[in-house]
């Protein structure tokens, strides 16, 4: 089997990398998906807030996903749903399902778009027994919103970002007590609409610098225990509440799904755990790009869908023999700054980039500042800068070009 | 009496404060907010996303939506007339599963498409 | 009526069941938990030990020794994940060193083959990653890893495959003995009737031994808890790593697992009460303080799991392997480290002891010692292929993390003495053993189970009984 494109993953991410590289002329494209059906996660997001960017209009998950699923369909783009990628060496991709059995397909290009997966229980350490009743947030979710069943009648949830504000009024509109939402963090990760429509709305308290510090049960969970933490996040003693429950939902994170790309030798960032990438959304591996949660978690599926066609153009490119290569400048992160995407920048050609990245605690009043050496760039004043939330700004090429070194970005108060 | 509220327009989040005799906000930093303020005081409405029961679909329940918000106080109403409908497979996204949800004006709408199982 | 009846389907029980099935007598393992391989036996070291430690001329000296060279071939009869990965103990100071000594002086009288006194050069080249503080180890290419739980669940089925019988839920609350017949008083259901009795009963032990025998001995919990690393972290070692132990106690080791992960453990906590109360962020500390003398730098951030495990240690100092004052009833208890090294062997002796006390045993003509079971992710391209093309479910992969398959996981269920719980098909063929945690394939595991089992969704539970996963319909 040969293909000029093999996308791997055919959540928003990898559907519209095909589709942009299908409309740039390239007509054999294959996505391969491991679920039985395209969408990715999306499918289980039946709650509304995307799509404002991309089309305009507030959808839900699975209308976002239909749309994306929809053009992909009426494409030539060939799809292989209920398949495993097993591997990748070089641009030969082993990979099995129920029907072809096991595969080596060939590819000219490969787009990496493999998402992302929670953070466990392990992940966090959390002490106590192991009881059933303690779910990520997201398994809670496909179980109640796809599978039709309910995971519990009275819950506690730890960590306040949006997955978590979201199933905890899931959770209360089925029907449970949702008796606490849980932040270590003295600020929530979550958007503020949610936390007033989440938690306000259905009188769910929410307590910040607090984590679970111990969970009893011996078959089901019979309750947890919540204890305030310092400055160093560490539990204070006597500060210990219990709340009797039957299920615990951990939405304490998320993390780019990189295991294919490990094995395969490509570059990774500590920071995003994701892939490195340049401006193309290229990898450290010549025609290997990547897009979406699998190069850092994003908060929004709308800048997903923008990166990604990002890539999916770039790949299309590369396939056409188009894409030079010049002089890299990388992109280094300053004060205030976790991680920037791409953390690379080709300057080829005449171009805007932009570049996302996350601030490590709630700023405000600040300057994104671009800076290399002493030499300012650019600067942009922000607000309000929340970890939550991706911050973008757009470089031209021509900024970068008479520059002699790296570029490093960091926050800087504002006058 | 002053209410005070957060505001969710976007994500900076200001702490409005709304005199709902005089219908004023303070707080604010753009015109949206000012709206969102007043509405969310005096008429705070919400859209409503769940699920309905699907017979002979590849799953066993259907995603839906209020294809605009409702008042607020009506969430739980509108939960339970959700829990009571049925539908059968093949549904298309957007299909109308129930009419003028409690006299609101707001149809339930499928939010996505579902093939028979 | 039965010949035998064995309490208790951890790894003693099983190795004693599977090897009584070599014979034609008619022999039972009890269980009071809902699977084999629910105690002690699913939460330890996994370790086979070399021998070196127990004292020379107890009974932990000559089993462990004798059982330690019995795994290979068992492992490779009942498609046991096993490795013979050597172990070394390590001495960071003089004293060390001269305790390291005399573990290899006490090694050479256990007759453990291969012993060596390695220096510090010898070590790092073995192991270049190990802390800079080490002076020397002792080396001990006998020891070797193994999955624990696997063993005991093979065990079990092979003996049920020749012909013995496994109860799950049947929780022995009382024994009597009229004439020469035993009936043990099940909390639920028939009494079962046998001439003979083994008391493998683990934790328990003391308390079944005292239904019918007068109390000879005391088991004490000892709670031990563990780190699980991801996979990327289980290559930074070769060997299992022991600490010297000192006055300040024995230390944690390190090893790598059969399955290509890191574990890192155990505290060492001695319980008034045989529950398990779980992991402790104070445990937990404690493992990484003392971890860092073997490896500085562990990056626990790549942990997937923690878990306990309560060790049954007996208030005499050697395994307890006999028959009781009561004609007949056997005890195989007090079953601390080495015990799982040592199963094999322990078995062997114990139907040795049925014999001489009288239990008419002919060799079984037709013992089937062979069970094989297939693992998608070990195989090759080719093999992949032809499995697939014969049953198109292992062309379905369930765990992304562990590269589990629809065709192995219901493959578990049907097996003799399949899984019932998701945990079960857990500890069979590893779905949801990766870093998901089960995230991703938990919900489709059990939806195989209830298809397999024709139970509803909601009627497939975790783990224990009580364990359960959904509460009704949403709607």
């Amino acid at each position: 089997m040969h293909y000029d494109l093999v996308v791997i993953g055919g959540g928003p991410a990898g559907l519209a990398a095909a589709y942009e590289a299908y409309e740039n002329g390239i007509s054999k494209v294959l996505i391969i998906e491991r679920e039985k059906e395209l969408g990715g996660i999306l499918n289980q997001c039946i709650h509304n807030g995307f799509g404002l960017h991309t089309f305009k209009e507030e959808l839900t998950g699975p209308e976002y996903a239909e749309r994306c699923i929809d053009k992909v369909m009426y494409s030539t783009i060939e799809v292989k749903t209920d398949t495993m990628v097993l591997n990748i060496e070089e641009k030969y991709i082993h990979a099995v399902n129920g029907v072809d059995g096991y595969m080596v397909i060939k590819a000219s290009a490969i787009i990496l778009a493999m998402g992302c997966r929670e953070r466990t229980r392990g992940a966090i350490h959390i002490p106590g027994y192991r009881p059933s009743g303690i779910f990520t947030a997201g398994a809670a979710q496909r179980y109640i919103n796809m599978e039709g069943y309910m995971v519990g009648r009275e819950v506690v949830i730890l960590g306040s970002g949006d997955i978590g504000l979201i199933m905890a009024r899931r959770m209360a509109l089925e029907g449970a007590k949702v008796k606490a939402v849980i932040e270590l963090m003295p600020y929530s990760n979550g958007l503020s609409r949610n936390i007033v429509q989440c938690l306000e709305d259905y009188d769910i308290p929410l307590y910040l610098s607090h984590t679970v510090t111990d969970v009893v049960g011996s078959g089901r969970l019979e309750k947890v225990v919540v204890q305030a933490v310092d400055e160093n996040r560490k539990p204070i003693l006597g500060t210990e509440k219990v709340f009797v429950c039957d299920t615990l939902l951990l939405s304490v994170g998320l993390i780019p799904e990189n295991e294919l790309s490990k094995n395969a030798g490509l570059r990774l960032d500590p920071r995003t755990n994701g892939l490195i990438v340049d401006e193309t959304m290229q990898t450290s591996e010549e025609g290997i790009f990547a897009c979406g949660n699998v190069l850092h978690v994003h908060d929004l599926v709308d800048f997903v869908t923008e990166e990604a066609q990002n890539a999916g153009r770039n790949a299309a490119l590369y396939l056409n023999g188009t894409s030079a290569k010049a002089k890299t400048v990388q992109v280094l992160n300053g004060n205030g700054i976790t991680y920037t995407v791409p953390q690379l920048i080709n300057l080829s050609k005449d171009i805007k980039i932009k570049l996302f990245m996350r601030v490590s605690r709630p700023y405000y009043n600040q300057e994104i500042v671009v800076k290399c050496k002493e030499q300012v760039i650019a600067s942009f004043k922000k607000k309000v800068l929340l970890p939550a939330e991706m911050q973008n700004i757009v470089l031209e090429t021509k900024q970068l070009r008479e520059i002699d070194g790296n570029i490093l970005i960091a926050l800087e108060e504002a006058e | 009496m002053i209410k005070k509220i957060t505001c969710t327009i976007c994500p900076i989040g200001c702490k409005l404060e709304v005199d709902i005799e005089k219908n004023t906000v303070t707080g604010h930093t753009c015109k949206r907010g000012e709206v969102y303020g007043i509405a969310e005081v005096t008429a705070p409405t919400r859209v409503i996303t769940s699920t309905v029961k699907l017979e002979g679909g590849i799953y066993p329940v259907l995603p839906v939506k209020t294809n605009g918000a409702i008042p607020k106080h009506l969430n739980f109403k509108c939960m339970e007339l959700i829990n009571q409908i049925q539908v059968k497979a093949p549904v298309k996204m957007g299909d109308i599963i129930a009419e003028n949800v409690l006299d609101t004006g707001v149809d339930l709408v499928a939010t996505r498409s579902i093939k028979k199982g | 009526m039965y010949d035998v009846a064995i309490v208790g389907a951890g790894i003693i029980g099983a190795s004693i069941f599977r090897e009584l099935t070599k014979y034609n007598v008619k022999v039972i393992v009890l269980d009071k938990e809902n699977d084999a391989a629910m105690g002690t036996t699913r939460a330890n070291s996994a370790i086979v030990h070399a021998g070196y430690d127990p004292k020379e001329g107890t009974l932990m000296a000559k089993y462990n020794v004798w059982g330690s060279e019995l795994f290979e071939e068992l492992c490779r009869d009942l498609s046991v994940p096993y490795k013979r990965n050597g172990s070394l103990v390590l001495g960071f100071d003089d004293e060390d060193m001269e305790r390291l000594k005399k573990l290899y002086e006490n090694g050479q009288k256990n007759k453990v083959r291969g012993l060596r006194l390695l220096n510090r050069e010898e070590v790092l080249m073995k192991e270049p990653n190990l802390s800079q503080a080490v002076k020397g180890a002792l080396y001990a290419p006998t020891g070797a890893i193994v999955g624990p739980f696997e063993l005991t669940i093979a065990l079990i089925e092979n003996g049920v495959t020749n012909g013995g019988e496994f109860k799950t839920s049947a929780e022995v609350i009382g024994i009597e003995k009229e004439g020469v017949v035993f009936c043990l008083k099940l909390k639920e259901g028939e009494p079962i009737k046998s001439r003979y009795v083994v008391n493998a009963a683990g934790l328990h032990a003391d308390k079944v031994h005292n239904m019918i025998c007068k109390e000879s001995f005391k088991i004490l919990p000892r709670k031990g808890e563990y780190y699980v690393m991801d996979k990327s972290q289980g290559g930074i070692i070769q060997h299992t790593l022991f600490q010297c132990p000192n006055k300040m106690g024995k230390g944690v080791l390190i090893t790598p697992t059969v399955h290509g992960n890191l574990l890192v453990g155990p505290s060492s906590e001695d319980l008034e009460e045989k529950k398990n109360v779980g992991v402790t962020s104070k445990g937990l500390g404690l493992i990484q303080e003392t971890a860092k003398k073997t490896l500085e730098h562990i990056n626990y951030r790549e942990n997937i799991r923690n878990f306990s495990g309560l060790r049954a240690i007996s208030d005499r100092d050697d395994f307890i392997i006999e028959e009781t004052a009561v004609k007949g009833f056997i005890d195989a208890a007090g079953m601390k480290s080495p015990g799982l090294s040592a199963a094999p062997a322990i078995a062997i002796d114990v139907v040795a002891i049925l014999q001489q006390i009288g239990l008419l045993a002919e060799p079984k003509k037709d013992f089937q010692p062979k069970r094989h079971q297939i693992r998608f992710a070990e195989l090759s391209p080719q093999e992949k292929q032809e499995l697939i093309k014969k049953d198109p479910r292992y062309g379905r992969i369930i765990c992304r993390c562990e590269q589990v398959t629809e065709g192995e996981i219901v493959e578990s269920i049907q097996r003799p003495a399949g899984a019932t719980t998701v945990d079960g098909v857990k500890r069979r063929c590893r779905p949801g053993m990766g870093r998901c945690q089960g995230g991703f394939c938990g919900p489709r595991v059990q939806e195989i189970l209830a298809r397999e089992l024709k139970k509803p969704m909601e009627a497939v539970i975790l783990d224990r009984e009580g364990s359960y996963i959904l509460t009704g319909k949403t709607k």
